[in-house]
Formats: structure tokens, C-alpha cells, sequence
């Protein structure tokens, strides 16, 4: 057993900020991961941060082209939080020695990015993610912050009291990769959960392997509810035999889409007249798959982006990744030949409900990052806005599990946050019942002493691991490959009520198959194999929650389009919906959006660029 | 250690302990697994073309698994397949236990760096389609092996962190939301150095440092490069980073055989850096003559 007073799971960006943060504000700090920090995925991101740092600009500013891209389902409480905080924090990262890209003057580059009033987004050549990562690291290090890499969180420790809100969490279980130890690790200040994204739901993304949303489904099965799960993220231009993302860079550097056809169809089929390719993600997406589902696809399954006419010396120039990104991953010399690409997932504005403090309505329990929901993103995220979050969120969540007054939350958690006018809205499916194993149907902890309630966590997993490694069964993998298929076919770019009824059916299939899931190898050292059983359990929960969350909004927002309903519906559906465990049956509820801000109230308008 | 291997070219699964408690067990996995091998097999359309991949395996606690050996599995081909993706298709279809890291599947989270055909590089980055076949993969050499492909790092990241491998600076501008000028030009200078993704290739096609334990090694030289050249941590600080990186096992061990930048996934010069920060020590020496 080890003991912390702030234990951090993840250690990509949010949890390298929050483990920061705790340990400036005097905290024993520890961080728990199943990679080791420099393999998180935050490395892979490559646009840059937003942040409001010259004359000319504001956070107000920011925090409007926010709300507007969110399509007016982000709270206003969490987004002027981010875009206040925000020019502070990526400074302390250049003074962490960030190397930023430099304008002539030596100060930090900032460029033009989708959807943003003002050219604000601070990056480190196309690989501002990495920079962010290993700069943190590196201050990890030098604040000699304990960091238990390679060790996978698998249960929290939480009380089981009936009501959520009157529970407590106090640890967490993890699994000792190399060694196959069950070690408990508890927390007195708090535990903050960093798990970062859940793109492997899908089959095609450009999320890590490693993205399998431990931190959403943990936190779920302990009654935290998750928010505004169906709002998932399409890049338009991904890799089709990898889900490796090419940069919007190549779009707004002059590449062009072309079907089988050889047309350029952006225009050719009016899909945006006016900004052609360099229309929004989710416009760009849904006119590729409208493309193949019509037949003009290549090999019924993706389109060219051409870069060729940009000519060797401006690619070589501007674009140098991209040529290696498309020789190493798709066999494809992009000055000599197209690019095949299809949407991808790529990001999940939807996770864990947290206020702008980071907290749950767990007492000790905190997320941030991808795997929480503020909300800042809303519907729609900008680019350049996911790094900033990461380290905003991460470092007020480090503070306050370490004792710092953040103030009163103005973003409210919990059920208690519910719509009053909850009884007229119709929830569109049974959501049926789970029939989850027994021992897993509650709370992950149980009702039992506070001090001892890691130990019986750690018990409870303990068996829970013997029994998968012991028994006879299924492999998870045959399981994980029809879920991420059912999810790829039914809610992706398009969505409708059939399909989405279908996908739950496999989803609840699935989730009975896993009852006989085992483990093959028997090996204690380094079993993969049971790693990914116990992920495969998360992706089900979380792929439940998106689909769940998809058939019950019946309108068109942001990233959300449903072919039954083609428009913005803003009497009924300016709230959040919410997702809540209770026992096992996914119950769903909802919140009103906070379109109040600090001085002002954003009023939803048409969204367009 | 994979180097003393006997090559056994089997398609059979290792025998699992043969305690009686486990006897039900082991032949219920027997079963699952030929089943699976069957349907994957049965998957393999006949006109496909497939590849063949000679797999190193071992695992110190599984009977039959710790003599350490060669598995081949046979693959469909398809364009644009990695080594990583062959791996996967191994792992999700033949034998769920074949062990190794990986994350990204992009190159940049440094986890899968593979001794393949006799050469370090990323399982994700490497084209089959590039490589003569048989496809040969093996663990990084001169790291002891856990299981299967995955070794110790702890070495690695011990060399990395002995290095100071940290911003410092006494020079910072008081003002919250003042930047520390940077000139582009030392951006420049350092951006090759920054990066290093950790996925220890280098270090593992280094003849010194597979010979002395002790020596810092490729990578964690580039990493006290990156800050040793930042002109934002000062002269005094630059002092400090020469002479850590020109002790005993520092610098002055590297030959200059050039193999770290060869393998290099992210194409560092790293070889250039370590000769650069040795000629840094002997200016740094001649000030006190």
C-alpha cells in the first residue's frame, strides 16, 4: 500500500500539470500510470494552444469565439476560466523552457487557426504536443514527483453510500505491470483522474492504442456522471489504414479533395461554395463519406487530398512531416501521388462532469482534460483549444485536491445540477438493464470504513483479476473488434435512430459476452493480454454512454448530426445530457447550459464563418 | 541475450506448467487457441498474399516459454502495412499473449523501437513492404528482456535523467506574463535536439554503450545538448551542463561509429551533437589555461 495526499492517473498533460500544481501547493504528490509519461498521447498533438497574449486581443475575445464554436452547449463559467487562465499558464510554459516557434522579436509565434477572431495560437512547429509533454516531464523531474510508470489503475476506491454525492473516494487499485502485483495506493488529499481520450470506441481514430477511456468508465461505475457523451470529434483527414491524422495545415496550405471521379467536390457538389476544403471539420467529414456512400469513393472507402500542385519546394518547406507521416504510415509519396483519407475520430468534447475546480461530485474524486467535461468544448471543439485545457484544468485541479481556495464553483456536479423541467423529456429507448456481473454492478468500492475502503478495493480487484486469469472464455479482442466496428458503422460522422438502436443492441451483446471473457496468457509479467481484457469492460460502458447520449439528442449540433433532424433545436436541447450509472441501468438526465458569463449572457446565433 | 538464441521454427504454442491444478486449464487454452489460429487462418483468402514474421518470444514464468525461441506467424499483406500492424494482426488473431509496447501508432510516443531484420527502428514507422522477408523481430539488443519483445528501460531513463534534463535559468522576467526572448536562430540550434522521443534506438546500436554500463549514451547527450545550446539558461548554467556531460563516461567515450544517428526514427544528428559539445569542452577547458 502506498499512501499520497494527491494521487494523479495519467501523466499525459492534464496529469502532468495537476501533479505540478499539487506539489507547488506543498502536496505529497504521486502519479499513476499505464505508460510512461513521455508515452502519452498529448505528444501527437500538433496544431498549438490558445491564448490571449497580444495587444489587440483578450480573453473575453477568446472566450466568445469559444462559446460560439462550442454552438452554445459550453458552459460560460468554464470557458472564461480557460480563456482567462490560459495567457499565464503558456507563459510559465516558455519560461519552463518550451521551445516555442519565435517571432523576429524572440517573443512566442502565434498563427491563425479555424473558427478563432484573432491569431492566437502559440505553437512548436507541427509538434506543439510533444513539446508540451516532454517540457512538463521534465519539470516533474526536477521536482523529483514520485511517478509510478507502467502501473494500471484499474478500480478507485470509493465509499458506497446510496447517494453518489455522499460519497468519498480515498485511493485507487492498481495493477503493477511488470511484476503483476495488485497494489493499493491511497489518497488523503485527493485523486485526480487524467486518463486523457477514448478513441479506441471507434475502429478508425487517431487516438493511441492506449486511449481506451479508463478514466470515464471507472468514474461512472462509481456514480459520477458523465456529460455530453455523443458530442465526438471527426477529423476529415486521417490516414485510412492507420487513423494517422494529417494536418489541417495541408487544407489551408492549398491541398485539395478529389473523388474517384477526379472532381472537386467540395464545390462541384456544392457542399461549401464559398470555403470549399477549408470548410469546418464536421462539414468537410460528412461531404468525404456522402462522397463514397454515392458511389465516387476509392475502393468504397476513401478520397484524395493532392498537395502536388503545390510543388516540391513550398511541401518540403511548410508540410515536411507530412511526407514522412505518409511514406512511414500509408506507403505514399505525397509530392509524387494523392493522399487516401477518410474521417476519423479524433477527440471527445464529452467526459467525466467536473465544475472549473476539476471536482466530481465525488468528494476527492477529479478529473481533467479529455477524459472531463467542464464543458468548455461544448458540441464543437476549436483547434488549439484541447492543450490549453489540459494545463488550465490540470493545474486547478492539482490546487485544490492540495487544499488551495479556488472560491465557490459557479458550474454545478452532481444530481442535485439537474433540469427542473426533467419529466418532459422523453428518453427515446428503454435504457434497459445491464446485467453487469454482480460484484461489479455497484459502486466500485462498498459501504465500509473509510480507512479501510482502499483495502477492500484492493481485495475486490484482486480477485477480480485472479478470476480473469483463471477461468476459461472468450478473448476480449473478438469482443473489442465488434463493438469498435458496430460504433464505426452506426455513430460515426452520420447518425440516425435505426442505426443507433442497433448499435446499443450490439453494445448490450457485447457487454453480455464479456461476462465470459478470459485471459489466456497466465503469465504475471507483463500481461498485455489482461491489460487489455480489463480496457476492453471500459471501452464497453463508454461506447454505451456515446450511444445512449447520440439517440436521445434529437437535433443537429455541432459535431452531433442526426438524419431525422436537420436543424439546431434551441427551445428543447440548449442543456447537457447526463448519463448516471445507478446499479447498472444507464439513466439519463439533463442540465441546463450556463450561457451566463461574468459580465455578460453569450446569445446563441447561427453559427457560421 | 537474444543473440545466443537457437532458431526453432515453430507454429505451436509453448506448453504451459503442467501442475495438475492447471492441467483443465492449459488444454482449454490449447483448444481456444487452435480455434482462434483456425478462424484466423480460415480468414486468409487463398489468393491473398501473405507475409511471414519470425517473432522472438520468452517469458520467465511460463514453463515452455523460458527458453527463449522464434515464432513465425503468417500474415495477409496488405499496401501500407507497418511492422506494428503485423504485430497486432499476430497478437489479435494467432496468440493473445505476444507481449510488446506500443501506443501511438505514429511515431512519436517512442514505445515500439524493435531490432527488426538486424536493424533498431519503430514497429510503426517500418513499411513490411520495405523490408526483405522473412520479417526478423527482435527486442532491442543490449537491454535485458522482460518478456517477448518488451525490455527493461529503467537504464535508459536512469542515463536520461542523470543529465539534468531540466530548464534552468536564474535570468527570468519578472513580470507573470513576460516571455524569455528567444532568438529564432537558437530555436533553430536546438529544435533537432528536442526531438527525442526516448524509444532508446540509439542507444541500443551503440557499441560503447553496450560495453560500458556507465556511459551517459546517445540520447541523454542530446538531451544535455538541447539545454547546454539553449542560450536562454546562461553562461553559468552551460558551464555546469559541459561538465556533467565531460565526465568519465561522458563525451569523451563516444567514437564517433555514427550508428545512434543512422537508426534515429526522428532523424537527429546525434552523432554532430556529441562532437559539438566535445569541441564545447575544450573551449570551455582552454578559459582556465
Amino acid at each position: 500500500m502506498h499512501e499520497h495526499d494527491v494521487i494523479v492517473v495519467g501523466a499525459g498533460g492534464a496529469g502532468l500539470r495537476a501533479a505540478i500544481a499539487a506539489h507547488e501547493a506543498g502536496a505529497d504528490v504521486a502519479m499513476v500510470t499505464k505508460l510512461h509519461p513521455v508515452r502519452s498521447h498529448t505528444g501527437a498533438a500538433e496544431g498549438g494552444i490558445n491564448a490571449a497574449l497580444r495587444d489587440g486581443d483578450d480573453w473575453e475575445l477568446h472566450a466568445y469565439d469559444t462559446m460560439k464554436g462550442s454552438d452554445y452547449l459550453g458552459d460560460a463559467p468554464a470557458i472564461e476560466t480557460l480563456a482567462q487562465d490560459a495567457p499565464e499558464e503558456v507563459v510559465q510554459l516558455e519560461h519552463w523552457g518550451m521551445p516555442f516557434s519565435r517571432e523576429e522579436d524572440g517573443r512566442v509565434s502565434q498563427r491563425p487557426f479555424g473558427g478563432l477572431s484573432f491569431p492566437r495560437t502559440t505553437y512548436a512547429g507541427a509538434e506543439t504536443g510533444h513539446h508540451l509533454l516532454h517540457t512538463m516531464y521534465e519539470q516533474v523531474v526536477k521536482r523529483g514527483i514520485q511517478v509510478y510508470d507502467e502501473f494500471y489503475v484499474s478500480r478507485l476506491a470509493v465509499t458506497d453510500h446510496d447517494d453518489p454525492e455522499d460519497r468519498e473516494c480515498h485511493g485507487v487499485v492498481a495493477y503493477d505491470i511488470k511484476n503483476g502485483e495488485v497494489v493499493g495506493f491511497r489518497a488523503t488529499g485527493g485523486v485526480i483522474l487524467a486518463t486523457g481520450g477514448d478513441g479506441q470506441v471507434f475502429d478508425h481514430t487517431t487516438n493511441a492504442v492506449a486511449n481506451t477511456g479508463d478514466g470515464p468508465a471507472m468514474a461512472y461505475r462509481v456514480g459520477v456522471p458523465v456529460e455530453d457523451m455523443e458530442f465526438v470529434q471527426f477529423h476529415p483527414t486521417t490516414l485510412p489504414s492507420t487513423g494517422v491524422l494529417i494536418s489541417e495545415g495541408v487544407r489551408g496550405e492549398g491541398g485539395i479533395l478529389y473523388n474517384s471521379e477526379g472532381e472537386r467536390f467540395m464545390f462541384e457538389y456544392g457542399y461549401a461554395n464559398n470555403a470549399g476544403e477549408l470548410a469546418s471539420r464536421d462539414v468537410v467529414a460528412r461531404a468525404e463519406l456522402t462522397e463514397v456512400n454515392n458511389g465516387r469513393g476509392i475502393e468504397d472507402e476513401y478520397v484524395y487530398l493532392d498537395m502536388r500542385h503545390l510543388g516540391e519546394e513550398r511541401i518540403y518547406d511548410r508540410l515536411e512531416n507530412i511526407i514522412h507521416l505518409a511514406e512511414d504510415f500509408e506507403g505514399v509519396n505525397p509530392v509524387d501521388e494523392p493522399m487516401p483519407v477518410k474521417p476519423g475520430q479524433h477527440y471527445h468534447m464529452g467526459g467525466i462532469e467536473t465544475n472549473e475546480h476539476g471536482q466530481t461530485c465525488i468528494d476527492g474524486l477529479y478529473a481533467a482534460g479529455e477524459c472531463a467535461c467542464a464543458s468548455v468544448h461544448g458540441s464543437n471543439r476549436l483547434g488549439g483549444n484541447a492543450l490549453p485545457e489540459l494545463i488550465v484544468f490540470g493545474a486547478r485541479a492539482g490546487h485544490h485536491a492540495a487544499g488551495r481556495d479556488l472560491g465557490e464553483p459557479e458550474v454545478p456536479t452532481g444530481l442535485g445540477a439537474k433540469s427542473e423541467d426533467e419529466d418532459s423529456l422523453d428518453t427515446p429507448v428503454e435504457p434497459g438493464a445491464v446485467a453487469g456481473s454482480d460484484e461489479d454492478v455497484a459502486a466500485d468500492g462498498a459501504l465500509v470504513e473509510p480507512r479501510e475502503v482502499v483495502e477492500h478495493a484492493v481485495e475486490t480487484e484482486r480477485q477480480r483479476i485472479e478470476t480473469l486469469l483463471e477461468r476459461d472464455g472468450t478473448n476480449h479482442a473478438e469482443i473489442r473488434a465488434d463493438l469498435q466496428k458496430a460504433m464505426t458503422e452506426n455513430v460515426n460522422v452520420f447518425r440516425n435512430k435505426e442505426g443507433l438502436q442497433e448499435a446499443l443492441e450490439v453494445i448490450r451483446e457485447c457487454r453480455e459476452r464479456y461476462q465470459d471473457v478470459a485471459v489466456s496468457d497466465p503469465s504475471r509479467t507483463f500481461n498485455t493480454d489482461l491489460i487489455h481484457t480489463i480496457e476492453t469492460r471500459n471501452l464497453i460502458d463508454v461506447a454505451e454512454t456515446i450511444t445512449l447520449g447520440a439517440l436521445a439528442r434529437e437535433e443537429f449540433r455541432g459535431a452531433h448530426w442526426r438524419q431525422e433532424h436537420q436543424e439546431r433545436k434551441d427551445e428543447n436541447w440548449l442543456k447537457h445530457t447526463m448519463i448516471a450509472w445507478n446499479d447498472g441501468t444507464p439513466e439519463l438526465y439533463y442540465k441546463p447550459v450556463i450561457l451566463e458569463g461574468e459580465d455578460k449572457e453569450y446569445e446563441p446565433k447561427v453559427r457560421s464563418y | 541475450m537474444s543473440t545466443q538464441v537457437t532458431e526453432q521454427e515453430t507454429e505451436t504454442e509453448p506448453e504451459t506448467e503442467q501442475e495438475s491444478a492447471h492441467q483443465q486449464r492449459r488444454m482449454a487454452e490449447k483448444r481456444e487457441r487452435a480455434d482462434m489460429r483456425k478462424r484466423a487462418e480460415e480468414e486468409l483468402d487463398e489468393t491473398e498474399e501473405t507475409v511471414r514474421i519470425k517473432v522472438f518470444r520468452y517469458d520467465p514464468e511460463v514453463k515452455g516459454k523460458r527458453d527463449p525461441r522464434f515464432d513465425t506467424f503468417r500474415i495477409p499483406f496488405k499496401k501500407g502495412m507497418t511492422v506494428l500492424d503485423a504485430l497486432i494482426y499476430a497478437r489479435d488473431h494467432f496468440d493473445s499473449s505476444l507481449t510488446f509496447r506500443h501506443s501511438c501508432r505514429q511515431a512519436i510516443c517512442g514505445s515500439d523501437a524493435l531490432f527488426i531484420n538486424g536493424r533498431q527502428r519503430l514497429g510503426c514507422q517500418t513499411q513490411m513492404s520495405d523490408l526483405d522477408w522473412p520479417v526478423r523481430i527482435e527486442p532491442l539488443p543490449h537491454a535485458d528482456v522482460v518478456k517477448d519483445l518488451v525490455v527493461d528501460m529503467e537504464h535508459f531513463y536512469d542515463q536520461m535523467e542523470s543529465v539534468e534534463p531540466y530548464f534552468q535559468t536564474n535570468d527570468l522576467p519578472t513580470g507573470k506574463l513576460d516571455e524569455q526572448r528567444q532568438d529564432r536562430e537558437n530555436r533553430e540550434k536546438v529544435k533537432m535536439s528536442t526531438r527525442c522521443i526516448w524509444c532508446a534506438a540509439c542507444m541500443s546500436s551503440c557499441n560503447i554503450a553496450a560495453g560500458d554500463n556507465e556511459y551517459l549514451g546517445p540520447a541523454a547527450i542530446n538531451k544535455a545538448y538541447r539545454f547546454a545550446m539553449d542560450e536562454r539558461e546562461g553562461e553559468d548554467m552551460k558551464e555546469h551542463r559541459i561538465n556533467i556531460i565531460e565526465q568519465e563516461h561522458g563525451v569523451w567515450r563516444c567514437q564517433t561509429q555514427f550508428s545512434c544517428t543512422e537508426v534515429c526514427p526522428k532523424d537527429i544528428p546525434l552523432t554532430e551533437h556529441i562532437q559539438e559539445l566535445k569541441r564545447e569542452a575544450v573551449k570551455s577547458n582552454l578559459k582556465f589555461w
